[in-house]
């Protein structure tokens, strides 16, 4: 092994640029760069948490976008009930992911393959349109949050760079928390089922279980996402649970490398500022986007992570 | 009398009109190496899959150590000693051959549900893992990825990862399947070690090696034991000749 990989060397400079980006904001000026970058930080949280489940745990799950807009309303209907306090939004928006999650999972992974894709599609769905109808909370317009999430002045969530720093920390918060669980006890066994279910069964493992297990952990994760999203927008509404998002956040895991500890990060970095900026150059960025990923796809197998990989292999 | 390890009590198994497990009654006493043989299409890996867990009977019974198992789900059955190896070999393939061990031995080797701690630091498991590689000729080849591994390889890592699990009674289920010859003789001197510590039940196709090998034979013929003996008594017994040993036309007759 060197001791210097090129993809470590490139994920550490992402990395860094990310702790720094606030100082360069600041001595630019620049404070549309320190807001676009908080939404990937997010982003890239959110699709860290699915690739826990897709990368790791084979669980292609369609619906991951729910728990995006489940965190966020969490955050959102107490703030519009006069709780404003952090301490109890975010533990509430974490604990309504976690349950949404032990509940569509228990019935989703029931199923396989193609169907488990579909059932999570369609309960995302279903919360969607369950949003949709909460008249009393906006409804299909949204709800927006007047006062971010209070931590007693711990923190100042309408700082910019406070507010960065804080997605900033969790996001490595949850990283690092994931690489634990890959290299753990539990995550040799869900990386063992994706591989090879029969074969886990028949040395003594109940798949289901640990399945279950790691779909509500990446669930509550995302549920965190969600939380610091509907902070950063100041407003949620239905649409952050619509299955294109659910789309984006998986393409996110598949360009930047799933399975890859950092692959979600870069993939969210790499996705959102190209948006950003072909978006810029014409209206039909996607015509330049779609035929980018599809190439990314078919020859980059593993994603950018993947890449990096084969330029350190020479 | 002592209570055999496993008995088989008239077990049936259909797939639409054919019945490719019919009325099957066999015991394996602790120690013995018992052997199942038959043509293609007998019905030895259906009833292999039975035992193990992974197909449910329509009737009868299995039970292990006097414990009714027919219709306990194949992780339980493991966590009750009783462990296989596959036909078609069925690995991790993207993980090492270690590791492959490791989380067999992890399997019975307390919770999994460990989410922190780095398990492949596990002095315990590597260990485990180590030993039963050693036991197969393959601790060599640990940290090699199953993907690069050659069939014969394969197939002992097979062997390590059943014996992983500490079993008191092994399926195997053609552990010589696609070996070529010296790779048999591996395969038959490892059994005839292994077999001094666990019972095993031995599904294979190369008759030399179970004749060398088994205590007892039951031949399996259109999903009935036609016959059930020590290696002489088969050997000798008319029946099986015609069906399976030598006469060919007989064989090809029902096809």
């Amino acid at each position: 092994m060197k001791a210097l990989s090129v993809s470590k060397a490139v994920t550490a400079l992402v990395l860094a640029g990310l702790v720094l980006l606030p100082l360069y904001s600041q001595l630019s000026g620049n404070i549309f760069i320190l807001t676009l970058f908080t939404r990937i930080v997010i982003l890239a949280l959110a699709a860290a948490s699915l690739n826990l489940i897709m990368g790791y745990g084979g669980m292609m799950s369609f619906g991951h976008a729910a728990y995006l807009g489940i965190g966020g309303y969490a955050v959102g209907i107490l703030a519009q009930e006069g709780v404003g306090s952090g301490f109890i939004q975010f533990p509430v928006a974490l604990a309504a992911s976690a349950l949404y999650a032990l509940v569509i999972g228990a019935l989703s992974l029931r199923t396989r393959g193609v169907y488990f894709i579909m059932i999570t599609l369609a309960f995302a769905q279903m919360a969607y349109y369950v949003a949709s109808g909460l008249a009393r909370y906006g409804g299909d317009d949204g709800l927006t949050v007047y006062k971010r999430s209070d931590f007693f002045g711990l923190i100042d969530l309408s700082s910019r760079v406070q507010f960065y720093y804080l997605c900033l920390a969790c996001l490595f918060g949850v990283v690092f928390l994931i690489w634990r669980i890959v290299n753990s006890r539990f995550g040799l066994v869900v990386q063992g089922l994706r591989s090879n279910e029969q074969r886990m069964q028949a040395i003594g493992f109940p798949a289901k279980r640990y399945q279950l297990v790691c779909f509500v952990i990446s669930g509550t994760m995302c549920g965190l996402a969600g939380a610091l999203l509907a902070n950063n927008t100041d407003f949620v509404s239905p649409a952050v649970m619509y299955w294109t998002r659910s789309g984006d956040l998986m393409v996110m895991v598949i360009l930047g490398g799933m399975g890859a500890l950092f692959g979600p990060v870069m993939g969210a970095v790499v996705y959102l500022l190209l948006e950003e900026f072909l978006s810029q150059i014409t209206e039909y960025w996607a015509l330049i986007m779609g035929p980018l990923l599809l190439l990314i796809v078919l020859f980059g197998r593993g994603g950018i992570m993947g890449l990096l990989g084969r330029a350190d292999r020479g | 009398m002592a209570e055999p390890l496993l008995r088989v009590e008239k077990l049936v198994r259909r797939f639409g009109g054919i019945t490719a497990t019919d009325h099957v009654s066999l015991d394996v006493s602790a120690g013995e190496l018992h052997a199942i043989i038959g043509p293609n299409g007998a019905g030895k890996t259906t009833l292999i899959s039975q035992l193990t867990g992974h197909l449910s009977p329509h009737a009868g019974s299995v039970s292990l150590g006097g414990r009714d198992i027919t219709y306990l789900p194949a992780y339980r059955r493991c966590a009750l000693g009783l462990a296989r190896s596959f036909q078609i070999t069925s690995l991790l393939l993207d993980f090492t051959a270690a590791d492959n061990v490791a989380l067999a031995a992890q399997a019975h080797a307390g919770t999994s549900f460990r989410f922190f701690a780095d398990a492949r630091k596990e002095r315990g498991l590597r260990d485990a893992a180590h030993a039963a590689l050693d036991r197969v000729g393959l601790s060599h080849r640990a940290d090699v990825v199953v993907s690069r591994l050659s069939h014969g390889e394969r197939r002992e890592l097979e062997l390590a990862v059943a014996l992983a699990s500490k079993p008191k009674i092994l399926l195997l289920d053609e552990p010589m399947a696609g070996l070529g010859a010296t790779e048999s003789q591996r395969m038959v001197k490892l059994l005839q070690d292994l077999r001094k510590e666990v019972s095993i039940v031995l599904v294979e196709h190369d008759m030399p090696a179970v004749f060398a090998l088994a205590d007892r034979i039951s031949v399996l013929v259109y999903g009935r034991v036609i016959a059930s003996g020590d290696p002489a008594a088969i050997r000798g017994n008319d029946e099986v000749k015609r069906a399976y040993l030598g006469d060919q036309h007989v064989v090809t007759r029902h096809d």
